[in-house]
Order: structure tokens, then C-alpha cells, then sequence
């Protein structure tokens, strides 16, 4: 029992909180925002070329052969940068299905293309014009399909940094036909959704605490009234008691059962939460500088908007947790209890 | 990262579970805030534990303990809750005095207080706040000054806990003069010497668990004082700290009361406002992530980590999760919620009641959830004082 990160894995999400931290800056992301773009080639291919795209993959599709425990950090670190490539659906959810397919496919041997997914849990499909290919679901199976073998309709969302798309598609030839795949997608989507949110959360909180050290009302900084310290310890709160949630439901993804299945679905509640109150906390501590463009609060509160309702809402979750309640083993010798132990 | 316990874990977990299989009282001890004799049922429990070698686990071997280290201790938490066993009326002497007596106390102290307080012979209160010092703590009043080999103790104390049935009690003095931070002792005395006036004080609950102490110069010897004189405010933080933080609410306490919250959704479901259900699934879901977060943390501290104002988070997660699940049993309860546990139709639901009037005290007690935010925000955000 040893509940902390490898160094591996520190140095992994070190590596892309540091490259985030330069190419995904405030400005960067408003110069985006003023050219209707939502993909960076040069940022694209500084993720690609720092092997973060491929560090999900098996070792014989030339991925590193990390699991969800190493990436979750990343993902973590996507949302707090908001990311707007889709680092995490590509590389984190997308590209380990389809291997599991098909190693060799090309689509994996070119890493700089990136990998769309059709979830049946999700209408629109993100990132779908830009992809290489999207991952695309009919009855369980799974279709393979370039951008220009469908027929996309853009869907504008309020997350500038969202690209929304319906697919209309005919299914022909199936690459697979485990429905399995989809159900081990949908516990990576959902995880790495919580863990986006979770580093969201934690961005909105870290802007808010900046902004209250230098905004001065009354003649004092307003971070030195107890009523704004008190608004932003609550939100710091929920998220030091979502990240080891997500953390322990990393690990335990690949057990494939009723306790890794409910502490995923308990993950993205509570991450989902915590974001939803670390935004609005930060809103609110920026005053009506939150509720405008001048600071960067909108860029996290849109972004927690998307993903809080994707990949599985708070009512799909929840009845994941009150399924293992209700039918697997409960009481405190059993948090670490997994399906077929005594 | 590594959630698997190892085969030793394992062993130990089925080890004390069998001990308390064979040696938990069938029925519940009456409180030990109610009565005498629910106090000395405690103390003789205390007894059995420190006979099996079960009453303080987590001390050296030397002093009665089994040396475990966290992980070991959060596992034994989780059989002791699972056996359904006692409360622990010693807790604020095996949880709160000892870890600061083996860092600051002398060979002498140790061999003198540590043994009987893990057999459950000398049942320890606290005596930290006072009328005017309660969140301000370093307010204090009270005073010590040395005569010779004496200390001679005077002031007025409150809300403390364990105080009307226990036989000792440790609590901060100042030197006359003194201010604030600067020149306290924490210092051991008998409730029993002369001088000492205790009144007890009625809880919301019912239990008179609280005392309000009056100290008229009692004569205790020098030997009583923790660490030097002008100490007390240091070696006082350093019981604040976060391992005691730790030690006084075990998240198997929580994950214990879910469980039992699941079942009595199940059994009343039919019943229930169906909005509960969300509630039911909130209030285990909160008791996990706390277990989650200990185990996070108690990891870190193994490695050799520290753990500062974050712990922090810990006492106001606790705290308000201990007053939600309580509250949505109450809901499930309905009507019946208002019940005694002495009410013939009260079943469960007076259990349910005891534990939601204790949960209230939970944002109060050890330190208010208002200090803990201004914490949070000062020492681990950065914010201005």
C-alpha cells in the first residue's frame, strides 16, 4: 500500500505542466480566441514531439506503454492550462481503443494526426474536422472512418475552444466488434474528464487567490477579509478531497469492475463539483471582471460547462455509485476491495 | 502507486479482527459521558485492550504500543470500527497528550504517565480553553508560578471534555505578566487535588461530558510541566498539528456510519423521499474520499513527507460529512427522527439522533471550521493576514 505518484509519473506531468505553462499561456489562448481558431500546430507539434500523444500506446504501436495512473497528471495538467487540443480525447481515450484494436494501424504510426471519438454516452463528437480519423460506434462495434468519409455539422458551443461536431455516417466494415472497448473507453473519458476538471478547478482557484493578493478595496487587499479567504478555502476544499478520487480510480481502471467502475463514476461527480464551485468562487472573487472577458475566468468556466455533462452527467454517475452500493460489499475494511476477493 | 495491501497488512487486519471477534462487548457499553458507570465500562474496555495488547497501537513497543506505522493503524481503525467496539474514553491521553509527551516529555514523565494511561488506569481530560480564550487561544488566563519544587495553578476553565469522570487533566497556564504567545506551560494535574473545583457542564445531548474547572491554588510538583516553562504555546501547536489531526478522527469512523446509512436506505427506501437517494450516495461517497485522502496522506508522511496546513481541509471535510450523513438519516427517519433511543418504537433512530447532536459539535470542536479556513487561505493559498 504506497497511495503516491512514481517519480516517473511526476516527471511525466512535470514535463507538460512546463510545456503548457509556456505554449498554452493567457495570451496565447486570446489570440486563439480573436482568429476563431482552436488548434495551435506549433503547440500541436511541441506535444507531439515531447511523446505526450503517444504515451498511452503499447510499446509495439511505438507508445511508451503507460497506463491510466501515468496520464491522469496530464490530464490534470490539460485543464489547468484549458487546453484547447484535444490532448486528452486523442491520446488519452481514442488512441489506446484503437490499439487495442490494431496496433499497427497508420493512424497510430502517425503520431501528429490526431484521433476523434464518437461515444454513444456523447452527442457531438469534438475535434472531429482536424482529426486523421474518427473512432465511431454502431451496436457495440467499432468503425474507423476519415473526416471526409462523413458528413459533419458544426455545433457551436460556448467554450470557444470546443469544436463540436454531429456525424451523419454510414456503418460498413467494422475494425472490431467487442463492445467492451467502448464500456473501457467510456471509464477513460470519464476519468480524464474528472481529472481535466480537477486541474480547472484548481486553476480558478490559483487566478482567484493572484487577483485578491493585489485588488485593494477599503484600502486593503480583498484576499484579507475572511469572507473572500473563506469562499476560496471552501472551493480548495472539495478539490483536495475530489483529487484522490481520481487518483485511486486511475489505479484501479483496469480492475474492470463494480468498485473501479464506481469510484471512476464518483471521481467525475465529485471532480465535476469541485470545478463547478472553484469557477464560480473565482467569479465571484473577481467581481465583475469574472463575469467579463478581461480575465481568463470564462475560458475555465466554459470549459467545466462541457465537460462536467460529457462523458457521462451527474445522474448517469451517480446511479453507477448506487449500483455498487447497493449490490457489492460496503464498510471500511472494503475501500480497496476489488470483484472475486473473499 | 501501489492499493494493494501486502500480505503482512493483510495477516494483521485478520489478526485484530479475530481479537475483537472474541473480545468486543456483545452489547453497547453505556456513554461514557453519561454516567459513572458508563465511564468505569469504558475503563474496564480500556483494560481488556491493553491486556491483548490492543489499547494503543500505534505507540512504541516499550510503552505498551505495537510500533505500527500508519497504514497499520488506519487498518486496525477499520476492524475496530467494523467490530463495532467501544468509544474510546481515553482518547484525548492516547490520541492528543501522548504523541506530545514522547516528543517533549522527559524519560522520567514518560515512564511515569504513559503506562497508566495505556492499561486505562489514568484517564486524561483537556484543559485548554477558558471563557475568554476559546478561538483565541493564546487570550489565556490562567497561571502558574513555581515555588520551590512546586508549581501552584489558578484560573478558570471550560468545555473540558472527559473532565467531570476523568482522573487527569493537561492545560495551558501563563506566567502572571505574560502575553499572548509567550510564557505558557503545559502542565498535568490530578481533577482530583485540592483546589481543583469541577462543574459539570450538560452538552446538547444530555451528557454532562463537559466540565467547567476552577483551580484555586493547586500544588502540583514541577515534574507536571511539559517541556520548559514558556513552552506551552509551541508544544500546544505541535498537539494541533496534523498527525494529531489525524489520529482524533479515523476515516473508518465515517465509512463505518455510511455503510450503515446504506442500510437504512435500503430497508426505508419505499418510504423515503426519493430525493434522498442522491443524499445516501453524497454521504458515502464524501466518507470514501476521506478514507482516500488519509491513505494519500498518511503515504506521504511514511515517505518521510510532511504534512502542514492542508490538514487543515481534513477537519472541516470531516466535519461537515460526519453532519450531512447524519442529517440524511434523520430524513430517512422521518417522523420517527425526534425519538430517544429509550422510546419503545425508536428502533435505530435514536442512535441516528445521538450521532447527529454529536456531529453539530464537529465544526466547534478542535479548533473552529472558520480558523481552519483562515488557514487554508493564509498558509497553503498565500493570502494576506
Amino acid at each position: 500500500m504506497d497511495f503516491r505518484f512514481t517519480e516517473e509519473q511526476l516527471m511525466i506531468a512535470e514535463t507538460a505542466r512546463k510545456l503548457l505553462a509556456d505554449t498554452c499561456t493567457s495570451a496565447q489562448l486570446r489570440a486563439m480566441l480573436s482568429a476563431g481558431t482552436a488548434r495551435d500546430a506549433t503547440r500541436w507539434d511541441a506535444l507531439v514531439e515531447t511523446g505526450l500523444t503517444m504515451t498511452m500506446l503499447p510499446e509495439d504501436a511505438g507508445g511508451l506503454g503507460l497506463n491510466e495512473a501515468d496520464f491522469v497528471l496530464v490530464a490534470e495538467a490539460a485543464g489547468y492550462a484549458a487546453l484547447p487540443e484535444p490532448l486528452v480525447e486523442s491520446a488519452g481515450i481514442a488512441a489506446p481503443l484503437l490499439a487495442s484494436i490494431d496496433p499497427a494501424n497508420e493512424y497510430l504510426a502517425t503520431p501528429e494526426l490526431s484521433l476523434a471519438i464518437g461515444h454513444p454516452c456523447n452527442p457531438y463528437v469534438a475535434d472531429a474536422d482536424t482529426a486523421g480519423a474518427l473512432l465511431l460506434e454502431r451496436d457495440g462495434a467499432t468503425y474507423l472512418l476519415r473526416p471526409d468519409q462523413v458528413e459533419l455539422r458544426r455545433e457551436e458551443s460556448v467554450d470557444p475552444f470546443r469544436r463540436l461536431f454531429s456525424v451523419t455516417w454510414n456503418p460498413e466494415q467494422p475494425i472490431s466488434r467487442d463492445p467492451g472497448l467502448w464500456a473501457d473507453a467510456f471509464d477513460r473519458g470519464a476519468l480524464f474528464a474528472a481529472a481535466q476538471c480537477a486541474g480547472l478547478a484548481q486553476r480558478a482557484i490559483d487566478i482567484a487567490v493572484e487577483y485578491a493578493k493585489t485588488r485593494e478595496q477599503f484600502g486593503k487587499a480583498i484576499g484579507s477579509y475572511q469572507a473572500v479567504k473563506h469562499l476560496i478555502a471552501n472551493a480548495q476544499v472539495q478539490v483536495e478531497f475530489a483529487k484522490p478520487v481520481i487518483y485511486a480510480a486511475a489505479v484501479t481502471l483496469p480492475n474492470r469492475d463494480a468498485y473501479s467502475r464506481a469510484r471512476i463514476s464518483h471521481a467525475k461527480l465529485a471532480a465535476a463539483e469541485a470545478a463547478d464551485l472553484a469557477v464560480r468562487t473565482s467569479m465571484q472573487v473577481h467581481g465583475a471582471m469574472g463575469y467579463s472577458w478581461e480575465v481568463d475566468v470564462h475560458f475555465l468556466l466554459k470549459r467545466v460547462l462541457g465537460l462536467a455533462a460529457t462523458w457521462g452527467g451527474p445522474g448517469l454517475h451517480r446511479a453507477r455509485v448506487m449500483e455498487r452500493m447497493q449490490h457489492d460489499k460496503l464498510g471500511p475494511e472494503h475501500t480497496f476491495a476489488r470483484a472475486g476477493e473473499g | 502507486m501501489d492499493l494493494n495491501y501486502t500480505d503482512a497488512q493483510n495477516e494483521f487486519r485478520l489478526t485484530a479482527r479475530q481479537w475483537l471477534a472474541d473480545h468486543v462487548p456483545p452489547a453497547p457499553l453505556p456513554h461514557f459521558d453519561a454516567s459513572r458507570e458508563g465511564f468505569e465500562a469504558h475503563r474496564a474496555w480500556e483494560r481488556t485492550m491493553h491486556a491483548g495488547g490492543w489499547s494503543v497501537v500505534s505507540w512504541p513497543k516499550e510503552y505498551g504500543g505495537r510500533g505500527l506505522d500508519l497504514i497499520e493503524w488506519l487498518i486496525f481503525e477499520e476492524e475496530y470500527y467494523r467490530a463495532n467496539a467501544p468509544g474510546r474514553v481515553n482518547q484525548n491521553g492516547i490520541c492528543l497528550l501522548a504523541p506530545t509527551m514522547m516528543e517533549y516529555g522527559t524519560p522520567e514523565q514518560k515512564a511515569r504517565f504513559l503506562p497508566p494511561m495505556a492499561s486505562g488506569e489514568e484517564i486524561w481530560a483537556q484543559a485548554w480553553s477558558e471563557p475568554q480564550a476559546g478561538s483565541d487561544l493564546a487570550n489565556i488566563r490562567a497561571t502558574v508560578t513555581q515555588d520551590g519544587d512546586t508549581l501552584v495553578l489558578n484560573g478558570h476553565k471550560i468545555w473540558s471534555s472527559r473532565a467531570v469522570f476523568a482522573d487527569w487533566a493537561f492545560g495551558l497556564f501563563r506566567t502572571p505578566g505574560s502575553e499572548r504567545h509567550k510564557g505558557m506551560s503545559l502542565v498535568f494535574f490530578p481533577l482530583g487535588a485540592p483546589g481543583v473545583t469541577v462543574n459539570p457542564i450538560r452538552k446538547m445531548d444530555g451528557h454532562v461530558g463537559f466540565a467547567e474547572l476552577f483551580l484555586e491554588d493547586v500544588r502540583v510538583p514541577v515534574f507536571n510541566r511539559l517541556g520548559d516553562a514558556g513552552q506551552g504555546w509551541n508544544i500546544c501547536m505541535a498537539t494541533a498539528g496534523f498527525e494529531r489531526g489525524l489520529l482524533l478522527r479515523s476515516p473508518a469512523r465515517y465509512q463505518h456510519a455510511a455503510a450503515k446509512l446504506a442500510a437504512l436506505y435500503q430497508a426505508r427506501h419505499n418510504d423515503a423521499d426519493p430525493a434522498l437517494a442522491p443524499e445516501v450516495a453524497k454521504a458515502w461517497m464524501n466518507a470514501e474520499a476521506y478514507t482516500l485522502a488519509i491513505y494519500a496522506m498518511s503515504s506521504r508522511l511514511l515517505a518521510g513527507g510532511k504534512i502542514g496546513a492542508e490538514a487543515s481541509t481534513n477537519k472541516i471535510f470531516w466535519s461537515e460529512l460526519d453532519i450531512h450523513l447524519h442529517q440524511t438519516a434523520l430524513a430517512l427517519l422521518g417522523a420517527k427522527a425526534e425519538l430517544l433511543p429509550e422510546a419503545p418504537d425508536a428502533t435505530s433512530a435514536g442512535t441516528w439522533l445521538d450521532g447527529y447532536v454529536f456531529s453539530l459539535a464537529g465544526p466547534i470542536y478542535a479548533g473552529s471550521n472558520e480558523i481552519q479556513r483562515n488557514i487554508i487561505a493564509e498558509r497553503m493559498l498565500g493570502l494576506p493576514r
